[in-house]
This record gives C-alpha cells, sequence and structure tokens, in this order.
C-alpha cells in the first residue's frame, strides 16, 4: 500500500532519541507546502506513540507506515 | 419548574462560556538538579513542536543553570560571591538528583546520552530558544542570590520579572506545571 505514496522529502531520523524525532519532523514539515509528504525514517521505538500524537495534535496526516527490521518510515501529509 | 424552560436557559448560558485558555503550557522551573531541567526542557521542546506557545519561568534553584559559564558578574558583597562560587556556574555544571557520587554517576550519565544519542541540556535549551520559547528568569531569585544581569545566558527576548508576570501567562494557559 506504502509502495504507491511518494515523498516529497526524506528524513533520516535513525538513532535519534525522543523528543527529537517529533521536533526535526515539525521543523521540516514548517518549511513544506500543503499536500507534501515527508517520509520520515526513526528507529525511535517511542515514535510509534509520537508521531500520531503530534500528528493529531498540529493537524496533518500519517498516511502510511511502513516497517523494516528495527527501522519504521513514517510518511507524513502536511494538511495544515 | 418548566424543565424545557430550564434546559433552554442552560443552553443559552453555556454557549456564552468560551474557553479563553490559549494552546501555551505555562511551567515554573524551581529545580536546579540536571534530570529535573532535562525534563524541563524535553516537555518545553516538545509542545514547541506540537505548536504550543511556551513559557519557562527560571526561578530559585534553576536559576544558576543560566548562567554563562565565560561571564562574570562584577560588584559582588560577601553573600553574592559565596552564592557564585557555591552555586553550578551554568548548564553544564548542574548535576543529578540522586547518584551523583561525586560527579561519577552524572558523569556516566552524561556520556550514556551521548551515547544514545540523547540531546544534552545545552542542546535543548539552544533548541527551545530557537523555537523560540519564551525564557523568564525570577528577578527576586537573581538579586537574592547576588546574580548580575550580564552573567546569564543572552537570548532574543530574555526578561527579569516577577512572580506577577508568570501569573499572568500561567492564567490563559491550557497546561500549567511546576519542576
Amino acid at each position: 500500500m506504502s509502495n504507491e505514496i511518494k515523498a516529497d522529502i526524506n528524513m533520516d531520523l535513525k538513532g535519534v532519541a525522543c523528543p527529537m524525532p517529533v521536533i526535526k519532523v515539525s521543523q521540516q514539515i514548517k518549511k513544506m507546502q500543503i499536500g507534501q509528504v515527508l517520509a520520515a525514517e526513526t528507529t525511535d521505538p517511542g515514535a510509534h506513540a509520537d508521531f500520531p500524537a503530534w500528528a493529531k495534535t498540529t493537524g496533518n496526516e500519517i498516511v502510511a507506515t511502513e516497517k523494516k527490521d528495527a527501522v519504521t518510515v513514517f510518511y507524513i501529509k502536511k494538511l495544515k | 419548574m418548566d424543565v424545557q424552560k430550564v434546559i433552554e436557559s442552560l443552553q443559552n448560558e453555556m454557549s456564552q462560556v468560551k474557553d479563553e485558555r490559549k494552546n501555551k503550557l505555562s511551567m515554573v522551573i524551581f529545580s536546579g538538579d540536571l534530570d529535573k531541567l532535562l525534563a524541563s526542557f524535553i516537555i518545553a521542546t516538545g509542545a514547541l513542536a506540537m505548536g504550543m506557545e511556551v513559557v519557562m519561568f527560571f526561578t530559585f534553584w534553576a536559576t544558576p543553570s543560566l548562567r554563562d559559564k565565560k561571564k562574570k558578574g562584577k560588584g559582588k558583597d560577601l553573600f553574592g560571591k559565596m552564592f557564585g562560587f557555591m552555586l553550578p556556574k551554568g548548564a553544564d555544571k548542574v548535576t543529578l538528583s540522586k547518584m551523583h557520587m561525586g560527579g561519577m554517576g552524572t558523569g556516566m550519565m552524561k556520556h550514556l546520552m551521548k551515547k544514545k544519542n540523547v540531546a544534552s541540556l545545552e542542546e535543548l535549551r539552544a533548541m527551545a530558544i530557537e523555537m523560540e520559547a519564551k525564557i523568564y528568569i525570577c528577578d527576586m531569585s537573581m538579586n537574592l542570590m547576588g546574580f548580575k544581569q550580564e552573567e546569564m545566558i543572552d537570548y532574543p527576548g530574555r526578561e527579569f520579572v516577577g512572580v506577577a508576570k508568570f501569573l499572568e501567562e500561567a492564567g490563559d494557559s491550557k497546561i500549567q506545571l511546576f519542576i
């Protein structure tokens, strides 16, 4: 399913610990245009709870997640 | 009593009740312990990332964590000099509330944080400043401990304030914390 999603920007957050993944993503999303998709790669286990919470609060959408071993890719669409 | 009328008047009243609180986090940072300062800045930067306004009011033991290790305060009296000597000179010098063990525990924790890619206190603070957190410093604590404004770190919007300023900010904040 997520194979069809094309990311406009890719971000490598592997090895980066809380709270930085959410901060880096929020800073990157600010620079993007509405409708664009950010693919954020993370190994932080907290991200599974944090990214959805962040997206819900800021009004953006996680359109897909992709898990490869310890790395999870979150596809985040900028809606606001 | 006419129940329908009561409900109508209540609905009318409810529609006039507006939530005056802003999407804002106000924190009192009281503790000068490394662990609690880390928690404060993690919550602050997290809130900034969530799109919240953030106000941090540094008072009492947290005040010396905002000293600049390269700067010096001039014209201190004996007590000011004593406090200046005994309290940590900046974020780099604050210690854990537990397991400090004469510096060994704090050193080990800092080593682990680096190894596990956890941001340091200085990095988190720089991030909070970059993301435009309002960092207030308690004027009374400065005065009491004999710290001079010129020995504190400088950043855009630095203000030395009193309790009323904090309460004004906290009053219309969704979240208030004391750490």
